[in-house]
């Protein structure tokens, strides 16, 4: 990594943007999510099943990420908010304008539940040389994102691996 | 889907899981992005699409595709099933009007010190005969039938 800017070597294992959801967990998107992968798990659908399972319904584990997402517009803002702000500050510092994320890992911890607000943070963890790929030349890059409820118990952790790049001419 | 739950001692490596197929359109596309609150413009603008990021259409996003995979493991377990860890590589994009195939393989069955029962599994999704996205995931079984994997907490859930 010997060619990374300094700023951006600094930010390796800084923790940043600490933020909190905008809204509380709420069934209507648990719903919209099962609808658009057909999830029955009467988990989310069922109260007697939820009371007995989970003691109370829940969400879709891998909805961790939603919970926190800004929405497309908001009155004041400023500047369009962008879920995994690390990923974006990464390329525009390193100008490269397109991104794809190209692995994704997440542990799941306590479950989260409707009336829940999730809050966040985001390290960066590494960032490699310049490689070539199909799509372009440009580099990979991880990023874990913690999450936590309002107790302060760990709800998960999602590390990302993101390709930012130039397309070939 | 099912409301009875696999047990533990019914699974064992080698087993593999029944293959689930989804036609996508755009409007699960859309639907899977708006659900996760993306909003990028690469999930539901097809000239976007095309002209910035060189694909051929809109395609699944991560969270969405994050979101197939959990149904497909939990159509198999049952609701007592706990996801413990998911990991995915997309090697290739998701697009309407393609047919996405799911399969999936037990490669562990063990308990934890705690007691836990786990199953490792090796998953992939299929468009055709290429394979889009690779996938291993750790989901907890219960052990018994009066077991239930959602009532561990803290150092008794160890993902």
């Amino acid at each position: 990594m010997s060619d990374l800017p300094e700023e951006v070597r600094s930010w390796i294992g800084q923790k940043r943007y600490e933020l909190e959801g905008e809204f509380d967990v709420e069934r209507g998107y648990v719903f919209t999510s099962c609808a658009s992968v057909q999830n029955g798990n009467p988990l989310f659908w069922d109260e007697k099943v939820a009371n007995e399972l989970t003691d109370g319904f829940i969400a879709p584990p891998s909805m961790i990420s939603v919970w926190f997402r800004p929405h497309y517009w908001a009155p004041d803002r400023k500047e369009q908010a962008q879920p995994l702000q690390v990923h974006f500050d990464l390329k525009q510092r390193l100008a490269l304008p397109e991104a794809v994320m190209t692995d994704n890992t997440i542990v799941f911890r306590e479950p989260v539940r409707p009336g829940d607000r999730l809050r966040t943070h985001q390290v960066l963890r590494s960032v490699s040389e310049e490689k070539t790929t199909k799509l372009g030349t440009g580099r990979f890059w991880v990023i874990d994102v913690e999450y936590e409820n309002q107790r302060g118990e760990s709800v998960g952790t999602e590390s990302y691996t993101g390709f930012g790049y130039r397309r070939q001419a | 889907m099912t409301r009875e739950s696999l047990t533990l001692d019914r699974v064992k490596p080698g087993d593999t899981l029944p293959e689930l197929a989804v036609d996508v359109d755009v409007t699960a596309v859309v639907l899977g992005a708006m659900a996760s609150r993306d909003w990028r413009p690469m999930h539901h603008d097809k000239d976007f699409a095309v002209e910035r990021n060189g694909t051929r259409h809109i395609f699944v996003n991560t969270p969405h595709n994050a979101a197939y995979f959990e149904r497909y493991i939990t159509d198999w377990t049952g609701p007592r099933g706990r996801l413990g860890r998911i990991r995915f590589r997309m090697k290739d994009s998701v697009f309407p009007g393609d047919r996405m195939v799911f399969h999936g393989e037990v490669t562990e069955v063990a308990k934890d010190e705690t007691g836990c029962g786990w199953v490792d599994l090796a998953l992939k999704l299929t468009v055709g005969e290429k394979t889009t996205t690779e996938c291993t995931a750790r989901v907890a079984l219960p052990v018994a039938v009066d077991d239930n994997p959602w009532q561990r907490r803290g150092e008794r859930w160890r993902p």
